[in-house]
């Protein structure tokens, strides 16, 4: 469990400093994923990288703990609204119009692009 | 025993246990009823959790930054928790690498609109310049909308808010508006929940099915690295 924990952190750590050091436009996390997710991949090709947080299930239980509360994560960054009382007061109508109109335009576009891209080649396999 | 309890109130107060404490304790509520009431989207415990616990803030007249020394430990995770999607997209790699033509195309298409809606509504609602900008990344996850707010010269803490309520949105309409349009792909219904509502659209996939989770998961974390690179164009071209 520590171990596994650990492994999560150095992923996250390599993850920022590359970003960092490179000056790369994408989140230090994201990198860390990428790290991890090739880290996985390899020990099923590399017998010898099987061991610790890598043996197991480790790694794979400890990431599943963090990710059955993902919604709590949130909530610290949420309640910082308590600090834009005053803006809300003043536009918050239309912010949340705005933000409401806006993310079912994005969910449907995303989704009927999904569809529609997947039909198409599920047509040409067939022909 | 202190003589008088006033003197309790005004050290507790001021460390982060008591605000550690209290963020898991009213979200351990929230999530309890999400889950007494099957998961319905409007009991979503994150909006729940983040009201009660503005109100208790406001009535004591703690100020966030107090509130936030004790919940950082919480916010922290929201790295180590990206990183741990790894996993989901490890396990599923097979289905995953089958429907990257779809997921490619549809990572294009919901990013730029999700940029270019805001922006246009937001100036057609004739929203100041600054908060324009702050709206803009609102579609990724809290820690990378702040960074792109902050090299806009924007309102970091107002990309926080929008972000954060832009998920909730999210993850309270994604099912019903789904059901009507009549799509039970369940890679694409999630693929659609992370690029527009971030980590509390793939916490509401992870609830509905397992494949939406994974797929939620991926566009999250892609959104994050095209909507970067996006919203500094999309800002120079769409705003005055």
């Amino acid at each position: 469990m520590l171990g596994s924990l650990g492994l999560i952190l150095l992923c996250q750590l390599i993850g920022e400093v590359v970003v960092h050091g490179l000056g790369l436009p994408l989140p230090g996390p994201v990198l860390g994923l990428l790290l991890l997710l090739i880290l996985l991949l390899a020990r099923d090709r590399f017998s010898l990288l099987a061991r610790g947080p890598l043996r197991n299930d480790g790694v794979e239980t400890a990431s599943k703990g963090l990710l059955a509360h993902l919604s709590l994560l949130f909530v610290p960054a949420g309640v910082g609204v308590v600090q834009k009382l005053d803006l809300l007061a003043s536009h918050g109508i239309a912010i949340i119009f705005v933000l409401a109109l806006s993310v079912v335009v994005t969910l449907l576009a995303t989704v009927l692009t999904f569809r529609l891209v997947s039909r198409l080649l599920r047509q040409q396999d067939a022909q | 025993m202190k003589d008088n309890p006033f003197s309790l109130w005004v050290y507790l107060s001021q460390s982060p246990l008591l605000w550690l404490t209290v963020t898991l304790l009213v979200y351990a509520g929230t999530d309890a009823v999400s889950l007494a009431t099957r998961r319905h989207p409007f009991a979503n415990p994150v909006l729940h959790a983040m009201w009660i616990i503005g109100a208790f803030l406001l009535l004591t007249r703690t100020s966030y930054t107090t509130y936030f020394a004790g919940a950082q430990f919480v916010h922290f995770l929201l790295g180590p928790a990206t990183v741990a999607l790894a996993v989901p997209l490890y396990e599923n790699r097979k289905r995953v690498v089958a429907s990257i033509v779809p997921m490619l195309v549809a990572l294009v298409a919901g990013s730029v609109t999700a940029v270019v809606s805001v922006v246009l509504l937001a100036e057609l609602a004739g929203l100041p310049r600054e908060v324009v900008l702050s709206l803009a990344p609102k579609s990724v996850t809290a820690g990378v909308a702040m960074g792109i707010a902050e090299s806009l010269h924007a309102d970091p803490s107002l990309a926080a808010v929008a972000v954060i309520l832009t998920g909730i949105m999210g993850a309270i309409i994604v099912t019903p508006l789904m059901n009507r349009t009549g799509v039970t792909d369940y890679r694409a219904r999630g693929f659609a929940a992370g690029l527009a509502a971030h980590g509390i659209g793939t916490a509401r996939a992870f609830q509905v099915d397992e494949i939406a989770g994974v797929f939620s998961g991926i566009a999250m974390s892609l959104n994050a690295l095209v909507t970067s690179f996006l919203v500094p164009l999309a800002v120079t071209l769409l705003v005055r």
